[in-house]
């Protein structure tokens, strides 16, 4: 098979029609057929949202019942997590991104890389359906013994979740076998860029907890159709089990959610500071160190759940140490930052506002693992806002960011710079209005999953409803700029930003094999001198 | 005006409890050090990207790749900041969680989507718990259905009420007043109405509050509209608009068609079936299985007459 592609094709033109996009075994074909997914559930999942903030704009029933209102929580949540935040860095932006830093041709199966894409489009449309199946109102996390009992849309949920879980572990796979084996030459492990570590480590998280969680849901399903007893009283099973396996697997998937993001990150102060990283090994590492603790520190998740108070204590110091690595990226990063020639690209605004919104996610984080403070904050608002800081605050505004970043590389062209500013400014100012007023409401005792709530709780709602509405806007806005980059946008060279990462070293958009030569790394990723 | 008094500090309810006030001391040390943490990240953040932004394309950077004092500083700093307040936790914890002897004990039921609560010497309440102030009181808490949490926000303190196991909390009230209880555990349809009152009162007033017959005197309408009040207004109207489930308004004497066929009078004998066995006949758009708990057990002879006289008054 000759490696190099003829001139002027690239990995988008070299096949055409909508079947060859759909049976192609190209790592980066597969990326996009994820970025469309995943842009489509992120606006699904995104109405719902809006759905929720109008009707918490007003005390009392306003455009919905309480059923309904769980409903679309229940499927704003179960939405993000799994077909959106989970799946966005690792299985879109890595699968392009990661064999090209590598210098590899394509991941190390690529029919798996396929099947994987499949997986979440089949578990995303079962689970779906349960929308026109009598619907879901337990929440994203199925606590038994209400999941049990409530309707029976249920299943087709859990069902979905659990083929999506396979979309993970299967991508996870690919990547752990893809870095130890498709390097290219001279790429050693410390030469490899920060993504890498980053979804080596996440791919080593996917691998590992989500057999946890598939079994949890088969358990699940098991016992509300036969009726076997394990997480029911009343069959006596233990309805606390189930929370126990459910963060077992929910909790690194926090970190399957935050780690690539922090990949995404590293690369993006290297890039626009035109600076080596400073404590590349420290950031590595700090990413494996966060993944090996994050099973260990479940049991945060339930402080107040009637586990035992020395299981609380023990919990609290773990999470503790979970603190440590992650403040030692955050330094660093900040640390990049000094003396270097730094350049405000839309997507360097992006890193910069994740470092902004990830270091309140982050202390906020650490208060909640305080386990005396946790049992009034557990359950509140005070929650919601923490974990929206951490996951849009911190992996939306790396996924936007990165595309932003990878875009000419992707597609060959430029973005609206102007417009994508634009966003930036209206997602930024727009979460901060909508989640800090949520700290607030958690401390004066909303608790959470409220479809109705005390007057003296309403003027802060409605300035995060604003708030929730600007967001919006700012998304749609960075659609357009996508779309326009797409159709309109001016021709990009192949290393618009001046990386130094192997991605930039091939022809944007790359060709089929990626590299038209063998490239040989001989110096670490980020060599700016 | 953010921590001007010692009732209310950083937007915290007011305090009911001792230990509430040290969980805000602990509270109000994270903020500061979350503050003096995020200011220092971000301000660092800003000061280096407005200073050393690039004025050239051909700029060159220093090569600097480590600093090991620097890196030492960033994490030991940091780790023992984390074990200062992991330590300060605990205490607070052991604190909530040290349950005195000696205590008045109260058992509290969670059920979807109401908290009851009954004494000693049998005297049962719903929504409404009465305790005497400046005294230790612990709560045997278990649920009849799903997993609730008994949320008491004036005393920084919650815990989840598990089905098939007792779970406990106490506090020791230092003022008398009223204070909000919440259900903190999503448990479904009316989770937001599933609340409670929490009235601290001085010890002669809840000795003769224990003592009385609460329905003395009242006739047995009258009771009925007390039974509802603090047990049904979560799921049932006064009009005859359905909620969660039927409005009472002009219900009593229609005749109703039932899931899987046939029909009903709505007479005393079905109203006190329906309380008592919920899943017998089932109206149609209220099936296939009914969300209502049963009421046997719950509700003594005297509530269950009471509730049909209050519902046949409405008409």
């Amino acid at each position: 098979m000759a490696s190099a592609s003829a001139p002027g094709k690239n990995y988008i033109n070299e096949k055409s029609g909508l079947w060859s996009w759909l049976t192609t075994l190209d790592h980066k074909r597969i990326g996009i057929l994820y970025m469309i997914s995943v842009m489509c559930f992120f606006a699904i999942g995104g109405t719902f949202a809006m759905l929720i903030r109008l009707e918490l704009f007003s005390v009392g029933p306003t455009i919905m019942t309480a059923h309904t209102y769980n409903q679309v929580m229940t499927f704003h949540g179960a939405i993000m997590v799994f077909m959106v935040i989970i799946p966005g860095i690792p299985a879109f932006l890595g699968n392009f991104i990661l064999p090209l830093q590598l210098g590899a041709k394509d991941v190390a199966f690529p029919r798996v890389n396929l099947m994987s894409w499949y997986c979440l489009m089949i578990g995303a449309a079962v689970a779906m359906f349960s929308l026109f199946y009598n619907g879901v109102d337990t929440g994203w996390t199925f606590y038994t013994p209400y999941s049990i009992s409530t309707q029976n849309g249920t299943i087709m949920m859990v069902v979905g979740a659990f083929i999506i879980g396979f979309s993970s572990i299967l991508t996870g796979l690919n990547f752990i076998v893809t870095v130890h084996k498709l390097r290219a030459p001279g790429m050693t492990f410390w030469r490899m860029p920060l993504f890498v570590w980053a979804l080596y480590s996440t791919a080593l998280l996917q691998v590992l907890a989500t057999p946890v969680l598939a079994i949890t849901l088969l358990l699940l399903t098991a016992e509300r159709l036969m009726g076997i007893g394990i997480f029911d009283p009343k069959l006596g099973g233990d309805p606390v089990l189930f929370q126990h396996f459910f963060w077992f697997y929910s909790h690194p998937a926090v970190y399957i959610m935050i780690l690539p993001a922090m990949g995404v990150v590293s690369e993006l102060i290297a890039t626009f500071s035109h600076k080596t990283i400073f404590g590349y090994k420290a950031i590595a590492l700090s990413s494996v160190g966060i993944a090996a603790v994050s099973f260990f520190v479940w049991g945060h998740h339930m402080f107040v759940s009637g586990q035992s108070e020395i299981a609380g204590i023990l919990f609290s110091f773990i999470t503790m140490l979970v603190g440590v690595p992650t403040a030692i990226k955050v330094f660093n990063w900040v640390a990049t930052l000094y003396r270097g020639s730094i350049r405000f690209d839309s997507p360097l605004l992006f890193a910069l506002g994740f470092l902004f919104l990830f270091t309140i996610g982050g202390v906020t984080g650490i208060i909640l693992a305080v386990v005396g403070v946790d049992v009034h904050f557990h359950d509140t608002y005070f929650v919601v806002a923490h974990f929206h800081y951490v996951m849009v605050g911190g992996t939306l505004m790396a996924i936007m960011g990165g595309i932003y970043y990878w875009f000419p590389k992707m597609f060959g062209r430029m973005v609206n710079e102007f417009w994508a500013r634009i966003s930036f400014v209206l997602i930024f100012v727009g979460f901060n209005v909508t989640f800090f007023p949520q700290f607030i409401l958690g401390a004066m005792g909303m608790p959470r999953r409220y479809f109705d709530y005390l007057p003296e709780y309403q003027s802060l709602n409605r300035i995060s409803s604003v708030g929730a509405w600007t967001i919006g806007t700012g998304f749609l806005i960075g659609l357009g700029v996508i779309i326009h980059g797409l159709l309109k946008g001016e021709k990009a060279g192949d290393n618009p930003w001046g990386g130094k990462t192997l991605e930039w070293q091939t022809v944007s958009p790359p060709p089929h094999e990626n590299f038209n030569y063998q490239p040989v790394v001989t110096a670490g990723p980020y060599e700016y001198r | 005006m953010l921590s001007s008094a010692s009732t209310n500090s950083h937007f915290m309810p007011p305090q009911g409890t001792q230990i509430a006030q040290n969980v805000d001391s602990l509270y109000e040390f994270l903020l500061i050090i979350s503050l003096i943490s995020c200011i220092l990240v971000i301000a660092g953040l800003i000061y280096f990207a407005v200073k050393y932004r690039r004025k050239s394309e051909d700029e060159k950077t220093p090569y600097i790749a480590h600093n090991s004092t620097l890196e030492f500083l960033w994490s030991f700093i940091p780790f023992v900041l984390f074990m200062v307040v992991f330590v300060w936790g605990w205490i607070v914890y052991s604190q909530l969680r040290t349950m005195p002897t000696d205590a008045l004990e109260i058992a509290v039921q969670g059920q979807k989507w109401n908290w009851s609560f009954t004494y000693k010497n049998g005297r049962q309440t719903s929504a409404e718990l009465f305790v005497p102030v400046d005294q230790d009181v612990r709560l045997v808490m278990n649920s009849v259905d799903v997993i609730h949490s008994f949320y008491i926000p004036a005393f920084r303190y919650k815990q989840d009420v598990v089905p098939g196991r007792y779970t406990n909390i106490w506090f020791h009230a230092e003022k008398a007043g009223d204070y909000q209880v919440f259900c903190a555990e999503y448990c479904g349809d009316q989770h937001s109405g599933m609340l409670a009152k929490l009235h601290v009162v001085p010890r002669e007033q809840f000795e003769t509050w224990l003592g009385n017959d609460p329905y003395q005197g009242l006739p047995p309408v009258e009771v009925g509209r007390k039974v509802y009040t603090t047990r049904c207004i979560a799921c049932h109207t006064l009009t005859d608009q359905k909620n969660v489930g039927p409005g009472y308004k002009g219900l009593f004497g229609k005749t109703e068609k039932l899931e899987g066929g046939g029909t009903v009078l709505v007479d005393e004998n079905y109203i006190r079936e329906s309380m008592m066995d919920p899943n017998a006949k089932i109206v149609q758009g209220f099936g296939p299985q009914s969300v209502m708990p049963t009421m046997a057990g719950q509700l003594n002879e005297q509530e269950i007459s009471g509730m049909i006289e209050f519902i046949k008054s409405l008409k």
